[in-house]
């Protein structure tokens, strides 16, 4: 919110700036942090199918310093039993072909390589693949949901969206149950095509979910999509967006709620190598209880070839209570100077006791007050969802999440 | 009748070295059909004594009493203040992100009256009550003072007071930082509200300009946390002319 202060957590970014070829890199303004990379480190850093070719990871690791390793059930060293996969369920309209496939489909792995452990173990484990093909030109109208629900079991997925040209695609991804999960989601957007995609992570106490998400962005399209991460004892997300061709424009929101002992990560990357791309990133966050943990990370690189990128990046995130800790850290490299313009903001704050005073000055409640402000907070990005019964289902969610430290 | 009774109240803040008194002993009684006008120089302690009335958290009450009807009021929450019939313009409104003015108008009266309004009746309510204030109609969709100017704030906050329609207001420099066509407007939304008869206003001011739209019955004048001098609207005439030197020792206009 507008008078959010930094205090009671961690938030660092930084932008770096580097001509093509030259040697060192600048701080960005006001960020106070250098890049702890070097801006080619994405480009040699390890990318595999293969589960074999990533080192085991120990929490020193960049990408893995945030996250509570010792609570990912041994989907990250290879010690996890596997018992079964969660149901996949998948509601389309006429036109969309709904596939179930097996490891072998030419269509795996289109969107993207895994750059990171569990992506690669959940690619070399998963048995069957779910894809949703929108053959092109097509517009439904009516969104695919696919419903994912955990049995308590330990298991692998994939899901492929091929959204052909010029085809307008909206997907639900709906994840509930009990589950240790990890996946892979691919969204091939063609050329022309329009993709909206609404993630939801809702899954039960004692859940573990490590997602995947790569969207490759034909010429022209659109990429939208709504992130919204609720339940779940450990819920780490990597959405990642690579543009194959100019004109792509992509928009990244999410939203999540964490409460006493959840921890919720959402690791952005979006890998602008082609010139004249969009992207937008707005995420916001609430957290409340003892040990509420939120992790976001927002990684943009603009490189050398992507002349004319437009990009901006928010974060937020509002603290309800003690104990509860917020990670940001935007992180912007920028390779050429030919940009259209680039930026980043992070904020986090605590509730502020003078709008709580000023509503209930006019007679409001103070529950009702507090949620009159988390829901104010989140309403620019859930109003990005198009889908007014989803949209007031996850507000309510969210409403629930609030009731209970009231 | 409603009817405000302040009685020796005291009370403190928390500053860097402890707690700090900034009023010290304030008597007041405001009934409904009258208007108070409380006259200061900056740092007085009105906004102190508006505040407390409210209930805000940050103003701690070391002594005294506030009623109203007999009611303790200190004894309630914020929110059962203004329930009961208080309501505090503020000198600073507050923004709230991503709350609009129609829906925070629509949760407070439905709070303050018990019960929702009629959608058709509030909708006709609102848009009157809005072109007397002249304020366009965009507004209701607007945040609820997020990037409003100054005046828009104070119109917002008299729309409210219109609404609500509290026993007892309490208007803490609704004048400052208003041009002479907002202070017009403004004021004639006070003295609607005041024309019903059923309300009572404590008007806090720190200059006389305010005075000329708005006629007190009773003008009291505030220095060094407490009421100095009561007297009639001729005591205003006095300040105008003299200023707060007498009660301060310190040369300050009002
Ligand atoms: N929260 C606070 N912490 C410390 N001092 C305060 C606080 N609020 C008010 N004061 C002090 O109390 C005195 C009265 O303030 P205030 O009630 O705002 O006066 P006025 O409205 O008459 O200008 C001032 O000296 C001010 O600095
Ligand atoms: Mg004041």
């Amino acid at each position: 919110m507008a008078s959010a202060t930094n205090s009671g957590s961690t938030t660092a970014g930084s932008i770096a700036v580097r001509e093509a070829g030259a040697p060192g890199e600048l701080a960005g303004p006001g960020t106070g942090r250098m890049v702890s990379q070097p801006a080619d480190a994405r480009q040699v850093a390890t990318a595999s199918y293969d589960v074999n070719d990533f080192a085991v990871p120990h929490g020193r690791e960049e990408d893995w310093r945030f996250t509570p390793l010792e609570r990912l059930r041994g989907l990250h060293d290879g010690t996890f039993t596997t018992v079964g996969s969660p149901t996949v369920e998948v509601d389309a309209p006429a036109g969309v072909v709904v596939e179930t496939v097996g490891r072998d489909d030419a269509r795996l792995g289109k969107a993207g390589t895994p750059v990171d452990r569990v992506a690669a173990q959940a690619y070399s484990s998963f048995e069957k693949a779910t894809v949703v093909t929108f053959p092109k030109e097509l517009a439904p109208g009516e969104p695919v949901v696919v419903r994912t629900r955990g049995e308590g079991a330990t298991g692998f997925g994939h899901l492929i969206v091929d959204v052909g040209r010029f085809a307008e695609a909206v997907v639900v991804l709906d994840h509930g149950g009990k589950a240790t999960y990890a996946d892979n989601v691919e969204f091939l957007v063609g050329d022309g095509a329009k993709l909206t995609v609404v993630s939801v992570q809702d899954w039960d106490a004692g859940s573990v979910h490590l997602g995947h998400h790569v969207a490759r962005v034909g010429r022209d399209a659109t990429f939208k999509s709504v992130t919204v991460t609720l339940g779940g004892d450990v819920v780490r997300l990597f959405p990642r967006v690579v543009f194959d061709a100019p004109g792509g424009d992509v928009e990244l929101y999410g939203v999540y709620f964490a409460d006493a002992g959840q921890h919720l990560e959402h690791r952005l990357f979006v890998d602008h190598d082609v010139p004249r791309c969009r992207s937008r990133v707005a995420y916001k966050g609430a957290l409340q209880g003892a040990d509420a943990r939120t992790v976001w990370i927002g990684d943009v690189l603009i490189r050398a070839a992507a002349e004319g990128t437009d990009t901006y990046e928010l974060n937020r995130n509002l603290l309800l209570t003690e104990g509860a800790r917020a990670d940001s850290v935007p992180n912007l490299e920028i390779e050429t100077g030919e940009i259209a313009g680039a930026g980043h903001a992070s904020a986090t704050g605590r509730f502020d006791d003078e709008q709580l005073f000023y509503l209930q000055a006019r007679g409001i409640p103070a529950d009702e007050a507090r949620r009159l402000v988390v829901r104010g907070f989140f309403a620019e990005v859930i109003a990005q969802i198009d889908l007014p019964e989803l949209r007031e289902r996850l507000m309510e969610r969210i409403e629930a999440e609030l009731e209970a430290s009231v | 009748m409603a009817t405000l009774e302040i009685r020796d109240l005291h009370v403190s803040v928390e500053a860097e070295n402890g707690p700090r008194e900034i009023l010290r002993g304030v008597d007041l009684t405001v009934k409904q059909g009258e208007t108070h006008a409380i006259m200061g120089p900056n740092g007085s302690g009105k906004s102190t004594l508006a505040y407390s009335i409210a209930g805000h958290p940050k103003y701690t009450v070391t002594g005294g009493s506030v009623t109203l009807d007999g009611e303790d009021v200190l004894s309630m929450t914020v929110d059962e203040r203004a329930r009961a019939g208080l309501f505090l313009a503020m000198q600073y409104p507050v923004e709230v992100a991503g709350v609009s003015v129609s829906n925070f108008l629509r949760t407070a009266a439905t709070a303050v009256r018990g019960e929702a309004p009629k959608l058709r009746l509030w909708v006709k309510e609102v848009k009157e009550a809005m072109d007397r204030l002249q304020m366009d109609p965009s507004f209701a969709e607007r945040n609820v003072n997020e990037g409003f100017s100054g005046g828009e704030k104070k119109r917002h906050e008299i729309l409210q007071l219109e609404l609500l329609k509290p026993k007892i207001a309490v208007l803490d420099e609704t004048d400052s930082g208003l041009d002479v066509d907002a202070l017009r407007i403004v004021s004639e939304g006070v003295n609607r509200v005041r024309d019903t008869g059923e309300i009572g206003t404590l008007l806090i001011t720190h200059y006389t300009r305010i005075l000329r739209y708005i006629k007190p019955d009773y003008v009291h004048v505030f220095a060094g946390g407490r009421i100095v001098e009561s007297g009639g609207p001729e005591l205003a005439d006095k300040l105008e002319s003299e200023g707060y030197e007498a009660y301060t020792g310190v040369k300050e206009s009002a």
